[in-house]
C-alpha cells in the first residue's frame, strides 16, 4: 500500500498530464462527431456573453455594409411583391394565417470562423427563442450551416466551411443531386461531389440545395459552378463559387421545418422496419 | 511564489485568453494563419514554479481558449503537452544552469532564449493541428499550417516579451 502512495507522489506530474491529456482527446473526439459536441461549446453563458459583448463593439465598424445588405433584400422582396398580381394581396384572408411548412428565425452573429479546417459560428439565439439542434442557417445570399449545439441564450452552428459538414445540393437546371463538403483550401470555395456524370454541368451553372433532408427546404441559393472535374467512379467533382462570403456575416436567419418531426419519425419507422 | 507574483500571473492569465480569442483568433492571415500566443503563459510561468501547478493551469488555459474557439479539447491537450514536457526544454535550451534557478528568462542570451521558444511554439503547434485537421492523409496540411502559424506566433511572442519583458525585472 504503501508502495502504491509512493508510486504515484512520485509520478505525480505524469499522472496528472496523462489524466488531463486523456480528458482533452476526450473532448476532441467528441467534437468531431456530430451530436456531441456539447460540452466544450462557446453556446456557453460566459463565453456567448463576452462574444456578444465584444461584437456589440465591431458592429459599429460594419453598419455600412450590413445596411446595404438589407437595402438590397429590401429592393428583392419588393419586386417579387410587385410581381405578385393586385387581386391576391387584396384578398387576404383576416383572422386566418396560411399555415406555411417553414418558418424564420433572424439572428445576429456573435463570433466567426473561416481559417480552420472544423469552423463554428457562435450566434445570439438560443432554446429561449426556440431554436433546436439541427436546424438550417441561411443569409439573404445563401446557406451559412446547421445548429449543432444550443445553450439557453445562444447556439453554435457547424458552417458550411467544416469538414463534416456534407450539405445535400443540386444543380438549378436539373434535378441531379449530390453532396456539398469542403476541401479546407479556400473559404469563398466548396465542393460538390457524387453529381453524376450524365448531368449537364457547364461553368457558371448555380447551385441550390436539394430539399432532400429535413433541415434546407428546396432551392436554397448555394453558389455558381467555378470549375469541375472528373473523378475516377465517374461523377463529378465540382468547385463552387459561393454566394455568400462567409467571412462576412453579420445577420443570419434559421429556418424550422415545421414537418420535420413528422418526415424523421416516418423515415425512422421504415428503417426499423427494415 | 509570492503574492505579487500568483496575482501577476491570473491577470496575465486572463488577459491572453482574452487577447487570444478577441483579437489573435480572428486576424487570418493567408485565410488560415493564426498567431496563438496564449502560449507565452507557459512559456513565461516563473521557472522555479510548481511543475504540478504549471500542468494543470496549461490545461485550464487550452479549455479556456477550446470553450471559446469551439474546437473541442485541442487546445486543451497541446498545451498540457507542453507544460508537462516544459522542464525537458528548458535544460536542453538553457544547459545546465537553469537546474540551479540561475536563469531569467529576459536576462538570457537571444540565441538560447529563440531556441526555447521556437521548440516549445511548434511542438504544441504540430500537437494542435494533428488533432483538430485529425487525419494523416492531410499530414502535409498540417505541417504547413504548424510551419505558417509557427513564424507567425514565434515572431509575435518576441515581440511581446521584448515589449513587456523589462519592465518586469
Amino acid at each position: 500500500m504503501r508502495q502504491i502512495i509512493f508510486f504515484f507522489i512520485r509520478n505525480k506530474n505524469f499522472l496528472l498530464f496523462a489524466l488531463l491529456f486523456i480528458i482533452s482527446i476526450a473532448f476532441t473526439i467528441r467534437s468531431h462527431s456530430f451530436h456531441k459536441s456539447k460540452y466544450v461549446s462557446s453556446a456557453n453563458f460566459f463565453s456567448g456573453g463576452i462574444y456578444s459583448a465584444s461584437s456589440s463593439v465591431s458592429d459599429y465598424f460594419n453598419l455600412n455594409a450590413e445596411n446595404k445588405k438589407l437595402l438590397e433584400e429590401n429592393i428583392r422582396l419588393r419586386k417579387l411583391l410587385h410581381n405578385v398580381s393586385d387581386v391576391s394581396t387584396e384578398t387576404v384572408l383576416d383572422s386566418t394565417i396560411i399555415p406555411s411548412q417553414y418558418s424564420y428565425i433572424a439572428a445576429k452573429v456573435i463570433n466567426n470562423n473561416y481559417g480552420r479546417t472544423k469552423n463554428n459560428i457562435t450566434i445570439k439565439k438560443g432554446e429561449k427563442d426556440s431554436i433546436k439542434l439541427d436546424l438550417g442557417v441561411i443569409t439573404s445570399k445563401g446557406i451559412v450551416g446547421i445548429i449543432n449545439s444550443v445553450s439557453t441564450n445562444y447556439a453554435t452552428v457547424q458552417s458550411i466551411l467544416n469538414t463534416n459538414s456534407q450539405i445535400n445540393a443540386k444543380l438549378k437546371k436539373t434535378d441531379h443531386f449530390g453532396f456539398l463538403v469542403w476541401d479546407t483550401k479556400d473559404a469563398n470555395v466548396a465542393q460538390l461531389i457524387q453529381i453524376p456524370r450524365v448531368a449537364p454541368v457547364i461553368v457558371g451553372d448555380t447551385i441550390v440545395t436539394g430539399g432532400k433532408s429535413t433541415i434546407f427546404p428546396k432551392g436554397i441559393l448555394i453558389g455558381t459552378v467555378k470549375d469541375f472535374t472528373i473523378t475516377d467512379d465517374d461523377s463529378y467533382l465540382i468547385n463552387v463559387a459561393l454566394f455568400n462570403d462567409m467571412t462576412n456575416l453579420n445577420h443570419v436567419y434559421i429556418i424550422e421545418n415545421k414537418n420535420a418531426g413528422e418526415i424523421l419519425q416516418l423515415e425512422e419507422a421504415i428503417n426499423d422496419a427494415e | 511564489m509570492q503574492n505579487k507574483e500568483i496575482f501577476i500571473n491570473i491577470i496575465k492569465f486572463l488577459i491572453l485568453v482574452l487577447f487570444q480569442v478577441l483579437l489573435f483568433n480572428k486576424i487570418n492571415f493567408l485565410g488560415y494563419v493564426n498567431p496563438y500566443i496564449y502560449l507565452i503563459f507557459i512559456l513565461t510561468f516563473p521557472l522555479d514554479g510548481n511543475k504540478t501547478l504549471l500542468i494543470f493551469l496549461s490545461f485550464l488555459l487550452g479549455l479556456s481558449v477550446d470553450i471559446f474557439s469551439d474546437t473541442g479539447g485541442v487546445h486543451a491537450a497541446a498545451s498540457v503537452f507542453v507544460g508537462y514536457i516544459r522542464p525537458m526544454f528548458l535544460k536542453f535550451s538553457f544547459g545546465v544552469s537553469y537546474e540551479y534557478n540561475m536563469v531569467k528568462l529576459n536576462k538570457t542570451p537571444m540565441g538560447e532564449r529563440l531556441t526555447y521558444i521556437t521548440a516549445i511554439v511548434l511542438i504544441h503547434h504540430f500537437v494542435l493541428f494533428s488533432l483538430e485537421i485529425f487525419s494523416i492523409s492531410n499530414i502535409l496540411l498540417t505541417l504547413k499550417s504548424t510551419l505558417f502559424s509557427g513564424i507567425f506566433s514565434i515572431l509575435l511572442i518576441l515581440c511581446t516579451l521584448i515589449l513587456f519583458g523589462r519592465k518586469n525585472n
